[in-house]
């Protein structure tokens, strides 16, 4: 393998990079929205995001890039195939984000939302003041984690067509006939984006677990 | 554009045997999956140095790179090393090993979820040691874990799709030979998504209803 190849396996590395952080931004914006239908009192809202939720985590991530891929241009929406792949993982993301997010607002202790209410706060305050910032710390661990996720879930793009860093091995190793080696090094490059958050989030984890031993 | 799930319909047949293909592929990969983890489980237990670092990286490297790479890694490696086998094979042994990873973590996770001292008070208390075993520490453990153990399951069976990268016998391979005679993309896909969804509402429903049958304290 030469500098030629390696140069590609990079760029692809970078696309696999972009996707992450597109689906990533993405999902925390539509995850907040998710996450805070999820929790809401009314059905109308509540019902949607379980619906969402429940999508997402009982399919495949292929199926959803797939779906993705030839269902907007029957839309009408004639996007280039990065566009379609970051809708799918935004959506992706934000159902998984909102579960997480969920779970972490509703592990706020309800003594802090009537603290909030005894202390007169708006409903919107309370939220946003008082229990977001504590749900934020909560499910900083399982966010990481959930990231770490994506990251490997970009390679699916490889499937629909697109060149990321797995398409950009699988491309190589046709043209070199090495692919033990070829898919050593993607795998390497994985491992070198992956490990270091997942150490992160090992950290985050056992940090909060000695806090609330306390 | 007009849909025309005429396509999807009419080539039922095959759908069904892809999702056999799929089941078969999920509870085959999570038993071998179960094996590694037990195995591993045992070996970090034995807390001997180059074993244990052996088992952590091998978590370590399964659970941080893709599946995909995975497969494809032992799809070229099981040859070189002389092991020929088909891809519904290969795809077992890849779904086992990255399933397996996973399944390290959790069931040590439920072996210490068992306090020693409840070993000492069930054997205090005039039990056999095999039911102290049985009643005392496995069941506990496997309840402990049972519900991680599920949603690894549903996992499992969600990655199963990835296995048509190399051809192996299941629903979204199906798929795509339907699709490349029908050029039918979308009406494929949207269909297969919903047999998935389908599979993994009704797995999740069934191990809850077996989980509280196995797993619930007796009620008096």
């Amino acid at each position: 393998m030469g500098i030629l190849e390696l140069t590609y396996l990079l760029q692809g590395l970078l696309w696999t990079l972009l996707l992450a952080a597109i689906g990533f931004a993405g999902g925390i914006v539509f995850g907040v929205i998710v996450a805070l239908m999820r929790v809401s009192a009314s059905p109308w809202l509540r019902i949607p995001a379980i619906g969402w939720i429940g999508l997402f985590q009982g399919t495949p991530l292929l199926m959803q890039l797939f779906v993705a891929y030839f269902g907007l241009p029957l839309l009408g929406f004639d996007v280039p195939a990065w566009a379609a792949v970051s809708v799918a993982l935004t959506a992706h993301a934000s159902a998984f984000l909102g579960e997480i997010w969920r779970g972490a607002i509703q592990a706020v202790p309800r003594g802090q939302s009537e603290a909030a209410d005894a202390l007169g706060l708006p409903a919107r305050s309370r939220m946003v003041d008082v229990i977001m910032p504590q749900a934020f710390k909560l499910s900083l661990p399982a966010t990481v984690g959930f990231l770490v996720q994506l990251l490997k879930g970009t390679s699916l793009a490889a499937i629909v067509g697109f060149i990321e860093l797995t398409r950009a091995g699988t491309i190589v190793s046709n043209q070199i006939y090495r692919p033990l080696l070829v898919f050593g090094v993607v795998g390497a490059m994985y491992f070198a984006l992956c490990w270091p958050l997942s150490l992160w989030g090992r950290k985050l984890e056992q940090k909060m677990a000695a806090a609330t031993a306390k | 554009m007009t849909l025309d799930f005429s396509v999807v319909t009419g080539a039922w047949q095959s759908l069904l045997l892809g999702t056999v293909g799929t089941l078969f592929l999920a509870f085959s990969g999570m038993a071998l999956a179960m094996i590694i983890g037990v195995l591993g489980v045992v070996i970090l237990r034995m807390q001997l140095r180059l074993p244990s670092l052996l088992v952590n990286a091998f978590i370590e490297i399964v659970r941080n790179t893709p599946f995909l790479v995975q497969i494809f890694f032992l799809f070229f490696a099981l040859p070189l090393a002389g092991i020929r086998l088909n891809p519904t094979l290969t795809a077992i042994l890849a779904l086992g090993v990255n399933g397996g990873a996973y399944a390290i973590e959790i069931i040590r996770g439920g072996v210490e979820s068992v306090p020693k001292g409840q070993t000492e008070a069930g054997l205090a208390l005039g039990l056999h040691k095999h039911e102290v075993f049985r009643l005392i520490v496995l069941k506990p453990a496997l309840r402990a874990i049972y519900p991680s153990l599920s949603s690894q399951f549903i996992l499992l069976t969600l990655t199963t799709a990835i296995c048509t990268s190399i051809s192996a016998y299941e629903l979204t391979s199906v798929g795509q030979r339907i699709e490349a005679e029908t050029f039918r993309s979308f009406e494929v896909y949207f269909t297969l998504t919903g047999i998935y969804l389908v599979i993994s509402l009704v797995t999740m429903w069934l191990l809850a209803a077996i989980g509280r049958r196995a797993f619930s304290y007796p009620q008096r």
